[in-house]
């Protein structure tokens, strides 16, 4: 093997060196300005905007449920309520068809009993009237009769047999 | 994670199929005619002595190696003066000052034989290595002299200028840089024009992933809340380290993050940012281990050392690994010559296409680690500690994540 060429292989040599340093620091600064930084800072703005897209569509997401969830609870609570209002409604209105029969129980039975005492104290004055007139008829014909027939002997006579027939017959 | 490389995998597909193709065609085309054009010979001593073999044997490493070593022109085909190649820049820093001249005046000698004249200097270029010439030309028509080391090595005993060259490794990077360039600068726009409400488009679509994958798995993942100021370093890195493995990949391409220097100076970059950023329980860590006083001479220059074998673990490890899939792929298709028969060429092909599929993954792979690692130190020296070693919540976090 030729020794001079082995020696190359492992020699750096100095205008390549000389040549890589100058030019690899120059593409590294070219690039670190023209080409790097603007490449990143867009990688790293689009990235942003995306986590920044995401969070908030998440945060939709929650709002969203948040608000179904407090929909749900309002609907339901709105269900309890007309449940609970039906139900009082249904009491009362028992309630107050149950009191109306009562009170109108209460009320005919007061009527009826009223009703009663009345006819009955019309019928007992009514029964008192016809007794005292019945009474005063009785007088007044007795009178009359009394009056008529002994106007004279005779009638008198007559009367008195008459009355004494009715006696014998009864 | 895997996810994305998924994505990655597809996509890079239909890309890595035709580049495995295209690059196995040509030195298929080459290898018809084995004989015609013979590879020079080259033994233990023929650096030395670079008299041609007349055998026509093909010394497939010294192929290789010429293919994965850096060079002053870009050779495309050929040997000799018959070669086509790209002349490059040579610049060097001689004794009296700046020389420049292009690599076609070397006239594709690469033996140390043909003189170039320059400001009243010599060169010659021996093994894509510029020297001044010696005084008189050696037996072998050499303008070089040849020496042993202490350990007796043979050593070119000439002089050599600071080399500077635009050889074409430095070419290779610079095409790299421009369509890194052209890819970024182009996707920023992208994001300016269409803005960040529309769903990315086209090369925009295929990049972020990427990005995204460096900025979140890579260093989030590694420095945790800090890592904000180290991502555009990581990307860059990313970026370069892979896309120039796939140019390498290609016919023709150099072989640039295979080569020393490169990973060198790669390297030494993150060593530099990481020990910058350390913050006071990283050098407690280092200075003020958690351990009883009495091993602390034996435990802190391991620390110390420590510092320095992360970088040239990162270093070794991206220039071995893309190296060594080069001379794989070289080695496969060198068979044909070794063998000197073409109906080899199906296994050659075969095992080939299959090394060159498995280096586009390498090619991902490599750079990915590269920056993992990368990333992985600069946590490790930003990351807060408590007294006793335990991890702060930030880091508690992290860990439950992953």
């Amino acid at each position: 093997m030729n020794l001079f060429i082995l020696n190359a292989l492992i020699t750096p040599s100095v205008g390549l060196i000389f040549w890589s340093s100058i030019v690899f620091l120059l593409l590294f600064f070219i690039l670190a300005k023209f080409a790097w930084k603007p490449i990143l800072a867009a990688v790293k703005e689009r990235e942003e905007g995306i986590e920044n897209a995401l969070k908030s569509a998440e945060n939709a997401k929650k709002e969203m449920e948040s608000l179904k969830a407090g929909n749900e609870k309002i609907l339901a609570e709105a269900r309890v309520e007309r449940d609970t209002l039906l139900k009082e409604a249904r009491e009362i209105k028992d309630g107050i068809i149950n009191e109306a029969k009562v009170k109108a129980q209460k009320e005919s039975d007061r009527i009826l009993t009223s009703a009663r005492e009345q006819i009955t104290n019309e019928k007992n004055a009514a029964i008192t009237e016809l007794k005292n007139q019945v009474a005063t008829l009785s007088i007044d014909i007795a009178e009359k009769i009394l009056k008529s027939d002994l106007a004279s002997d005779e009638k008198q006579k007559a009367l008195v047999s008459s009355l004494m027939k009715d006696v014998n017959l009864n | 994670m895997t996810s994305k490389i998924n994505i990655f995998l597809q996509k890079t597909k239909l890309i890595a199929l035709f580049f495995a193709v295209f690059a196995l065609t040509l030195p298929h085309l080459n290898a018809s005619e084995p004989n015609e054009d013979p590879i020079v010979g080259a033994d233990s001593t023929a650096a030395a002595h670079p008299a041609k073999s007349d055998t026509g044997k093909v010394n497939i490493a010294e192929v290789a190696f010429e293919h994965i070593l850096d060079a002053h022109s870009w050779h495309f085909w050929g040997e000799g003066h018959h070669a086509v190649s790209l002349p490059l820049p040579v610049i060097l820093k001689s004794n009296n000052g700046i020389v420049s001249f292009m690599s076609s005046q070397f006239e594709h000698d690469v033996k140390g034989m043909h003189l170039v004249e320059m400001n009243g200097e010599r060169f010659v270029n021996f093994e894509e290595h510029i020297y001044y010439a010696a005084e008189t030309q050696n037996e072998h028509g050499q303008w070089l002299q040849f020496g042993k080391d202490d350990k007796g090595k043979e050593i070119v005993l000439n002089a050599s200028p600071l080399d500077f060259s635009m050889t074409k490794n430095v070419i290779s990077m610079l095409i790299s840089v421009i369509i890194i360039l052209w890819l970024f600068l182009s996707t920023a726009k992208a994001y300016k024009n269409t803005g960040i409400t529309s769903a990315p488009k086209g090369k925009q679509s295929f990049l972020e992933p990427l990005i995204l994958f460096i900025r979140d798995d890579v260093a989030k993942t590694n420095i945790g809340s800090k890592s904000d100021k180290f991502v555009p370093y990581l990307l860059s890195l990313f970026f370069f380290i892979w896309i120039n493995n796939l140019l390498g990949l290609l016919p023709f391409g150099a072989n640039l993050t295979g080569n020393i220097a490169v990973t060198l100076v790669l390297a030494v970059i993150t060593f530099i940012i990481t020990n910058v950023n350390g913050n006071k329980s990283y050098w407690g860590h280092v200075f003020k281990p958690h351990a009883p006083i009495a091993i602390w001479p034996i435990l802190i220059p391991i620390e110390i050392a420590g510092l320095f074998i992360k970088p040239v673990a990162l270093m070794i490890r991206l220039f071995a690994n893309i190296t060594a899939g080069h001379i794989i792929v070289i080695s496969l298709v060198g068979l044909i010559f070794i063998f000197k028969t073409l109906y080899i060429s199906p296994v050659a092909v075969g095992f080939a296409l299959f090394i060159d599929v498995l280096e586009l993954l390498v090619a991902f792979l490599q750079a990915y680690i590269f920056t993992m690692l990368t990333a992985l130190y600069i946590g490790s020296a930003v990351a807060d500690h408590n007294e006793d070693g335990v991890h702060n919540e930030d880091d508690e976090k992290m860990a439950h994540a992953h």
